[in-house]
This record gives C-alpha cells, sequence and structure tokens, in this order.
C-alpha cells in the first residue's frame, strides 16, 4: 500500500440521488449582500470606527525630552535596538533570531541599510542652518577616532541612563539631569562628553520643530512612502511603548490582536497572540520566529485535514452532524 | 457506429470545451439544490462571499478617494468603518464557514480540493487584513507595524514584505492580496459548484464509537423528474 493511500480515507460518499428542491442561486447573493452591507452599515453607525492620530518625532521630543535624548545618543553609539538590530537593517545580530542552525533572518541579507548615527543623529544635524557651533561639534565627533567616539557617548549616557532607570522604577531623580519646564531643554551633567551635548541639545530643539520627522523621510526624491527609519527611531523610545500600554496594545496585553478603544481588532490572531503568553515562546530570544514556525506547521495540517488520520475521522465520531442535518434525517426517518 | 469528432486544434475551443465538459451551464447557475441543503449553516458561505463583496466595493471607494481621504472626512470616515466592520464579519462568517464544513466532513466525495481552496483563503485573507491595518495611517498602524515586523523578519520576508513601508503594504492591501483572495474564492465557488454540495453523512456512522445503536441504511428516495441542473448526479 503506498503513502497516498494510507492517507487516502475510506469514502463511502455517494453523488446524490435524491430529490431536489427549488434554489434561486443569484437571488440568494443578492439578498445575502443586502443583508451584510445592512449590519455593516449599523454596526457603522453605532460604533464607527478608530482613528487615534498618529505619534510623530516632535511629539514624542516635546513629551519625553529625556527619553528622546536617551535614545538618540544609543543611535549615535550604536547600542539602540535599531543598531543592534541585523539584517534586514544592518549586519548585526541583537535580533537574529533562529531555529536550530538556520538563521533564516539572514537570508536575504540587508535590504533596508539603516545606519542609526548617519541616519537619525548627524544627517539630521547636517541640515540644520546658519549654525557653525553644532556643524563644528558634529564635525568634530565625526573626525574623532572610534574609541574617543565611544568615550564621549557613554559620558553622556550613563546619567540618563541612570535617570531613566530611576524614573522607571519610581525612584528619586539623580540631579545629574535635569528638564527645564518651560523650555524642555534637557541638561545632563557629564564630564568628557566632548561635542556630544551639543549635537543633543541641537538635535533635540530640531525635533521638536519637525525637522527630524522631515529628515528622516528626505532622500533621493521627493515623493515618500517608506516610513521605516521614523518609525524604528520612534519604536526605540518610549512614546510608542506608552501609548500602546494606555490602549492595552503591549505583547502581554495580547497586543497584536488588539487594535485601540475597545474595538474587535484582529480576533483571527488569537492563536498567534496565545502563544507569545506562554513558555517556551514567551521567554525566549527566538520567540517571533518560533511562533512563526508553531503557525506554519498549524496551517498546514489545518489545510491537510482531509489527509489526517483521527482528525479527519472526528466529524463522524462526534455527530455534530445530526444537528446540522437534523431535518434531512427526520425526513428519511432517521432522527 | 458514431466516430468522435476530431479534437480541434483551436486553443480557445479546446479551452471552451473543457469548461463546459466540467461546468455545464446548468451546473455553474443551477435552479435546485438537494433537499439535505436545508440548515442555518449554510448561509455562512454566502454570507462570506458577501461580505468580501462589501469589502471590496468600500475599498474600492478609499483607494480611489486615496489613503488619507477618509482621517480629514466624515463620509470617508463612514467608509473606513463600513469596510472594517465588512471585514469583521467576513471573518466571522467564514470561521463558522469553516466549522460548519469540518463537522460535515466536507471533503469527502472528492471534495479535497474544496477544502484546500476555502483554507488556503482564510490563510490568505488573514495577511491581507494584516497589510490593511498597517496601512491605515493612524497609530495602530505605527504600532501593528513596529511590533509585527519582527516577526516577518525572523523569517526572512521582511525584505520584500516590510511593513513599516507604508508604499509598499498599500500595494499589497490593495492590488495583490484581494487579488489572491478573490481567486481562491473563485476557484472554492467554481469547485464547489463542480463537485456539488457534499451529501450528509450517513446516519449509521454517528453511532461509530459512540454507544449510539447504529440505524438501518438510509431509504430509497425517488428522485424527481431532472430540471435544469438537478438530475446530474451530483447536487449543483
Amino acid at each position: 500500500m503506498s503513502l497516498l493511500d494510507r492517507l487516502r480515507s475510506h469514502d463511502d460518499t455517494k453523488p446524490w440521488a435524491g430529490r431536489y428542491a427549488p434554489y434561486d442561486l443569484i437571488k440568494e447573493l443578492c439578498i445575502a449582500v443586502g443583508v451584510i452591507a445592512l449590519l455593516a452599515i449599523v454596526f457603522t453607525v453605532v460604533f464607527s470606527s478608530p482613528d487615534e492620530k498618529p505619534s510623530t518625532i516632535a511629539q514624542w521630543s516635546r513629551q519625553m525630552p529625556v527619553d528622546f535624548v536617551n535614545t538618540a545618543v544609543k543611535e549615535l553609539d550604536g547600542t539602540s535596538d535599531t543598531a543592534e538590530y541585523g539584517p534586514p537593517y544592518n549586519h548585526s545580530s541583537g535580533s537574529v533570531q533562529h531555529f536550530l542552525f538556520p538563521h533564516p533572518q539572514r537570508w536575504l541579507g540587508v535590504s533596508h541599510p539603516i545606519n542609526t548615527a548617519q541616519d537619525f543623529v548627524i544627517a539630521p544635524l547636517r541640515t540644520v542652518p546658519d549654525n557653525p557651533t553644532l556643524q563644528g561639534a558634529v564635525a568634530q565627533y565625526e573626525a574623532a577616532p572610534e574609541k574617543t567616539q565611544q568615550g564621549w557617548t557613554e559620558a553622556y549616557a550613563k546619567p540618563l541612563e541612570e535617570y531613566v532607570t530611576a524614573e522607571e522604577e519610581k525612584k528619586p531623580l539623580p540631579s545629574t539631569v535635569s528638564v527645564n519646564s518651560t523650555s524642555g531643554v534637557v541638561n545632563v551633567a557629564s564630564v568628557g562628553a566632548g561635542p556630544v551635548p551639543t549635537m543633543m541639545a541641537g538635535l533635540l530643539s530640531l525635533a521638536k520643530s519637525g525637522g527630524v520627522d522631515g529628515s528622516l523621510l528626505t532622500s533621493s526624491q521627493f515623493f515618500q512612502t517608506d516610513y521605516t527609519k521614523p518609525l524604528l527611531f520612534m519604536a526605540d523610545g518610549g512614546l510608542l511603548d506608552a501609548r500602546a500600554e494606555e490602549q492595552h496594545l503591549l505583547g502581554e496585553q495580547w497586543g497584536m490582536m488588539n487594535e485601540t478603544g475597545s474595538y474587535p481588532g484582529q480576533v483571527w490572531l488569537w492563536l498567534y497572540t496565545a502563544w507569545y503568553q506562554i513558555e517556551p515562546f514567551k521567554e525566549s530570544p527566538n520567540a517571533d520566529l518560533l511562533v512563526m514556525l508553531m503557525m506554519g506547521l498549524l496551517s498546514t495540517l489545518f489545510i491537510c485535514i482531509p489527509f489526517l488520520p483521527g482528525i479527519r475521522s472526528l466529524p463522524r465520531r462526534i455527530p455534530i452532524h445530526r444537528l446540522i442535518w437534523r431535518e434531512h434525517y427526520r425526513s428519511t426517518g432517521n432522527a | 457506429m458514431s466516430v468522435a469528432p476530431p479534437r480541434s486544434k483551436s486553443w480557445t475551443v479546446r479551452v471552451r470545451e473543457i469548461g463546459v465538459e466540467n461546468l455545464p451551464p446548468e451546473k455553474l447557475l443551477p435552479d435546485g439544490q438537494p433537499t439535505y441543503v436545508a440548515s442555518w449553516i449554510y448561509i455562512f458561505g454566502v454570507a462570506s462571499i458577501a461580505s468580501l463583496m462589501v469589502i471590496i466595493g468600500s475599498g474600492t471607494i478609499l483607494a480611489l478617494k486615496g489613503p488619507a481621504w477618509w482621517h480629514y472626512t466624515g463620509i470617508g470616515h463612514f467608509f473606513n468603518s463600513l469596510h472594517m466592520w465588512a471585514v469583521e464579519l467576513f471573518f466571522f462568517a467564514m470561521v463558522v464557514h469553516l466549522w460548519g464544513k469540518y463537522w460535515m466532513a466536507a471533503w469527502r466525495g472528492g471534495r479535497t480540493r474544496v477544502w484546500i481552496t476555502g483554507a488556503v483563503t482564510f490563510l490568505v485573507a488573514v495577511p491581507t487584513a494584516l497589510t490593511g491595518y498597517v496601512s491605515q495611517q493612524n497609530f495602530d498602524a505605527q504600532w501593528i507595524s513596529t511590533q509585527a515586523k519582527d516577526a516577518m523578519n525572523s523569517v526572512g520576508i521582511g525584505s520584500f514584505f516590510n511593513l513599516t513601508n507604508f508604499g509598499q503594504m498599500y500595494s499589497y492591501h490593495v492590488f495583490i492580496m484581494p487579488l489572491a483572495v478573490v481567486g481562491l474564492v473563485g476557484a472554492h465557488v467554481l469547485l464547489v459548484r463542480r463537485h456539488g454540495v457534499v451529501p450528509p453523512l450517513p446516519f449509521h456512522a454517528a453511532g461509530a464509537g459512540t454507544g449510539v445503536k447504529p440505524a438501518a441504511a438510509e431509504p430509497e428516495i425517488s428522485p424527481a423528474p431532472a430540471p435544469n441542473g438537478r438530475g446530474t448526479g451530483v447536487a449543483g
């Protein structure tokens, strides 16, 4: 017996030789379209749909200036999530996932190259006109050896990191970082940070004016539809997370299938999202890949149900079909 | 003794002959259904198709007016809401339809391809909806795209399926993905028309292993005179 024969179930289904009832397929479809359209209109009128305004880098820098500067300095020294991500953005390996030996994330290489220091910090600062002090600081930073650059950014980042950690843990905030409540300027008491404080002050000022939003979308052509850079920059910071938490959209809140407000969202993703809530997926650094593989396997099994012994026999063993065809069974004297 | 006419060399004639052979008009658009097609579960198949038609109608208006239109006009927001609720109804109807077909073991009688096209339609509809969610140009789109990108990148498809690239996602959402869904639904419906609605499971099978006493085999039913599309031996 071949494998195909084994997979084929015993099928005693015969073509129907019984009675037929009059049926108008086109009329049924038209009525269905009318009913569904009416239902959708009723839901629309009663519930509408969500449309929370998108966040901008300008908004982020005004509402959370310390978080913005803290993120920006990480982009500059290459320690942000995006800087350490790996393909398709760069050659790092921080977010490269694998299952056993294969690393499918690496297979198609770096298709959307992002140099966080150049793209998120230095290039936007280069667009600021009439500010020789700022341009001098950028030139000084770029001309310095890598080790010196690293020393400057670490000296500047350390007090910021302490401030952000204290803020998260709701502890007394260190005095090394202060925010002017009127101007929103962030002062970092750092020693040996070289030109970095000037650069960060310049970037914060540019971001508040909306300049960073614009410069991250600017490329060789006028029209732009690719928001990868501004989205990744914002995702490295805390504003999107803070808004998502308010809207119950975080991962541990089954975020992928939820939507802002109390709308149903993508409820059909419940199984996909469920894997992230349990071990070994929950804490795995390869969670995304493992969940995708699991869903790929389950999807294949779903398609192949007619070939799966056991699963394909359940409908015969659990007589739900008696409910479905009860009229038929009754009419044939089997009820 | 009759001699079969020679096979035409015309590709057009061959395609026509194959089409008519497999789906004669009375089978494609029947005016009768087997009497067992009498249950509320049957409405969810046509409800899925009806929802898809409302989705395409509302989506076409949204696409023709441009992706930002619905954010600043009341009528635009109305059509966006209509689109969203039609999607919710589509998935609801499709899930109930799939469960119903599972419990009917609807792949029986040579209908394996009917099941496969239906299952694949559901699986293709999921990323179709995802591309819509990330094309909304609002906070939902920002959040969903930045979160879901990691899953796409982890399996290596982020290179050509970049959720943070609005232009690319919009193209997927209004062209390739709907084309795939409509194509699959079309194939599914044609297969259903060709093979007919799956007949009921034999009643005695329900008792297998459940402690229910097997009933007698189905009594003979006299077939009605065969009107168009009814007496083809396969339910229309």
